[in-house]
């Protein structure tokens, strides 16, 4: 055994170390820089017409234009809205610790979770609906019976069709919607099922165009709400104004047809805020 | 009587067992299509003819390479929808996904399979065969009276552990949704409140499952061993 | 050339060589073509779907990033359980058995678990009991799950390693009137990590496979994940799959051929004690059967796949 050995050897396990470490550390500078000035909004990375990470790194959707556009008008520059990703099963943890400052991510007030967050809005209604192929037709939900209905694991959209509507009908689980889409253009589903507003965004999508359509049922409402803090009335109230300004200006409806135009989606009028369509 | 009920209450509503069960399962027919693949992909890589081998070895080491959680939802997205294997399950698609996860694990354990195969007729030494062969004995002879008994014995103990890994391995395929232990776990783990509890009763039925096939295989591939 | 399972082919034999070597073309050309022409009609292999990967913004904003986070959870496994480990793996080797007993069961014990399990413990464990945002917990909980089980893992090699020296280097240590502690930290470590050296790099191809775990179940931002964000805006679910699954290939193979060459080039090594723990090693170490060190014993003597190599 020569020395020479063990020093190389323990220098590289050494040199990995250091690197690693430094890896963690860095990661920790960028976590707790947040504040002050920066206002930190907890979005979806993967929805287009929602919230899409976009290649060049900016982020695209009615969400992020809903979103910035509260933050303007809390007095925040766009440069220093900081977008993070809140997967949903994250969302109410998210801003129980203060991770993010509100949420915008198709984020629809129940009960269960206004016991948990508060919410401002709602500043969009939705509706459970579903997504078939362009030369296909499903009038009404009792339709579905018998046909592959695709959704993603952790959604109760589909329960609630094979529940109540639909006993039926197959239910084929994927982790995305993206991969529901594939399943449904390949033929090996028949509908996707979730609300309006996050299938117009991928019918609006250049890939999909032409080839899918929205069914146009309203299977339920989905209000959308902006999640804030539990017990933070200043920035629910702060919020609330900024909707509704954004209702009155013309800007609401801009994002609406900005990005669910193509998918000829039907929009309900901005929302009052406060009131929830059960 | 009373203090069990209330520790254990958590347990209701959830089927353990049957979770276990479905693990069972897939280790079950996934081990048996791994030693089907397996020893095919095996007999290619010892084979004669150059192109098999090649083929058994690029199989071995892409396969190994790949994460078996992407092996999974690859076979449950691709297959399933791309090459329309519905595998008889075309209207059912929770059988579908379990067929589907048995087939991505198979596909993946086999090359390991292969691996424990190879080695096993690697130890039986060179001068076996050809004291064999010098004796007169036919090529089938050979096989059938020297090596493959021989191999087959140091074949044990590894293919033990290949099976032990499969039973662990089951777990990713909660991946695509399949009821097994760790999907439900998950779910338990995040609705109720008695977190290391829980953990620690998944945990026991893997122990449970695995230190026997540890222990029996050991003890009869050590039993058996060729004593060189 | 011979193997164990045949003679040299003479004339016939290569005749039949031949033959089956055409079959085999045949057959695997028509499954390649089978292959080709359902992705060809499911529309997969569509240029739209693939030029993605031609832009160097998918790799800067997508798959990049991805990867990273891949590799710094896989490196950071591999540096905390690697002292773990050895603290493990040389309590095994204890002479006392209130040291050796516990330790053995506790290594056991992880052993036989599957990695999720832990994954998904720590996550909430996380959730519930610490302070960690939800951007990092994932991190947390990856790297948390991969030390318990790897560390476990590592124990043994660390084990295997100190067992497969020559007695005598123990002994003659003994003879000269170290201590026990000194044979332990200044004989038979040093020549034990390299021994292990190969089967530690093959472990990282273990860790580096398991992170994607985390990627599809507990939302951490790996390269599994980063190809779900990719695939939402350009819509190529089936080749992003190829592509992260060819990344993932590389990035294993390229350790798996580093751990070969450290392994061949240490059993040439006349310095050592030609005693190396392979790759073949480590995989015997992530199931759960105690003891079966196949060939850490090995010595001098070369690996057991020379099929063929007469």
């Amino acid at each position: 055994m020569n020395f020479r050995k063990i020093t190389a050897a323990s220098a590289a396990v050494l040199a990995l170390a250091v690197t690693a470490t430094a890896c963690g550390s860095d990661d920790k500078d960028s976590g707790s820089s947040g504040g002050g000035d920066k206002v930190k909004v907890g979005i979806k990375f993967d929805q287009p017409g929602l919230g899409l990470k976009k290649p060049d790194g900016s982020y695209a959707g009615f969400d992020v234009d809903v979103a910035k556009y509260v933050a303007k008008e809390l007095g925040y520059d766009e440069k220093n809205i900081e977008f993070k990703e809140t997967p949903s099963a994250d969302r109410e943890n998210a801003l129980q610790r203060g991770d993010v400052d509100y949420i915008v991510a198709s984020y629809s007030i129940t009960d269960e979770r206004k016991a948990k967050v508060d919410f401002a809005g709602p500043y969009l209604l939705a509706h459970q609906d579903l997504l078939i192929r362009a030369d296909d037709n499903i009038a009404k939900g009792a339709d579905l019976n018998g046909k592959k209905l695709c959704s993603v694991t952790g959604s109760t959209s589909a329960q609630n069709v094979k529940k109540s509507i639909a006993p039926k009908a197959q239910l084929r689980k994927y982790g995305t919607y993206s991969e529901c889409l594939d399943g449904l253009t390949s033929g090996a589903v028949d509908a996707v099922t979730t609300d309006d507003s996050i299938l117009a965004g991928y019918a609006s999508q250049d890939q999909y165009k032409g080839k899918v359509k929205l069914a146009g049922l309203k299977l339920s409402n989905e209000n959308y709400g902006i999640g804030v803090k539990k017990g933070d009335t200043k920035m629910t109230d702060k919020i609330n104004k900024a909707l509704e300004k954004m209702a009155s200006d013309g800007a609401w409806e801009k994002a609406v047809k900005d990005n669910f135009g193509p998918a000829n989606y039907k929009n309900e009028p901005a929302p009052k805020i406060g009131n929830i369509v059960k | 009587m009373e203090a069990r009920e209330i520790v254990f209450d958590f347990l209701e509503g959830y089927d353990v067992l049957a979770a276990f069960w479905v693990t069972v399962k897939l280790t079950l027919f996934s081990a048996i299509g791994s030693l089907v693949w397996g020893t095919l992909l095996a007999g290619m890589r010892v084979s004669p003819v150059p192109l098999m081998r090649g083929f058994g070895t690029f199989y071995v080491n892409t396969v190994r390479n790949i994460p078996l959680t992407v092996i999974i939802v690859f076979s449950s997205l691709g297959l399933a929808d791309v090459f329309g294997m519905t595998l008889g399950a075309s209207d059912d698609f929770d059988a579908l996904s379990f067929r589907l996860s048995i087939l991505g694990l198979s596909a993946y354990t086999a090359a390991f399979v292969c691996e424990a195969l190879r080695s096993g007729i690697n130890t039986v030494p060179m001068g076996q065969a050809e004291a064999a062969r010098a004796l007169g004995l036919s090529f089938t002879q050979v096989l059938r009276m020297i090596v493959l008994p021989q191999a087959f014995r140091a074949v044990i103990v590894p293919l033990a552990n290949v099976l032990i890994a499969l039973t662990k391995n089951t777990t990713v395929a909660a991946a695509i949704g399949v009821g097994e232990a760790a999907l439900l776990m998950k779910e338990m783990i995040e609705n109720e409140a008695a977190t290391v509890l829980i953990a620690f009763i998944f945990a026991l039925g893997f122990v449970v499952l695995t230190l026997p096939m540890g222990l029996i295989l050991g003890w009869l591939g050590k039993r058996l061993a060729v004593k060189r | 050339m011979s193997s164990v399972l045949y003679d040299t082919p003479g004339p016939r034999a290569k005749q039949r060589n031949i033959l089956y070597t055409v079959a085999f073309v045949v057959l695997l050309g028509l499954l390649l073509w089978w292959v080709y022409q359902q992705m060809d009609d499911a529309g997969q292999m569509a240029w739209a779907k693939w030029k993605p990967f031609t832009l160097s913004t998918t790799w800067t904003t997508y798959l990049l990033p991805g990867l990273g986070e891949t590799l710094k959870a896989a490196a950071l496994a591999m540096v905390i359980s690697l002292p773990l480990g050895a603290l493990f793996g040389i309590a095994r080797l204890s002479d006392h058995r209130w040291v050796r007993v516990p330790a053995g069961v506790i290594v056991e014990f992880f052993r036989s678990i599957p990695v999720l399990l832990m994954m998904v413990f720590a996550n909430q464990v996380y959730v519930q009991s610490t302070d960690l945002s939800s951007e990092t917990r994932p991190l947390y909980a990856v790297v948390t799950g991969l030390v318990l089980y790897n560390a476990s893992v590592l124990a043994e090699i660390v084990r295997a390693g100190i067992l497969s020296l020559p007695k005598g280097q123990s002994e003659a240590s003994h003879a000269i009137g170290l201590r026990k502690s000194q044979t332990m930290t200044s004989i038979l470590l040093p020549q034990a990590v390299t021994v292990m050296l190969p089967a530690i790099v093959s472990q990282l191809v273990v860790i580096v496979k398991d992170t994607a775990l985390g990627g599809a179940m507990l939302n951490f931002t790996d390269l599994l994940n980063a190809r779900k964000t990719e695939a939402a805006f350009y819509a190529n679910v089936i080749p992003s799959f190829v592509v992260v699954g060819l990344i993932y290939i590389l990035l294993n193979l390229a350790l798996t051929t580093f751990a070969g060459w450290l392994e061949r080039r240490l059993r040439r090594s006349k310095r050592g004690t030609g005693t190396v723990l392979s790759a073949e090693d480590v995989e015997d170490l992530n199931s759960t059967d105690t003891g079966a060190v196949v060939g850490a014993g090995a010595g001098a003597g070369g690996p057991a796949d020379d099929v063929g190599k007469r």
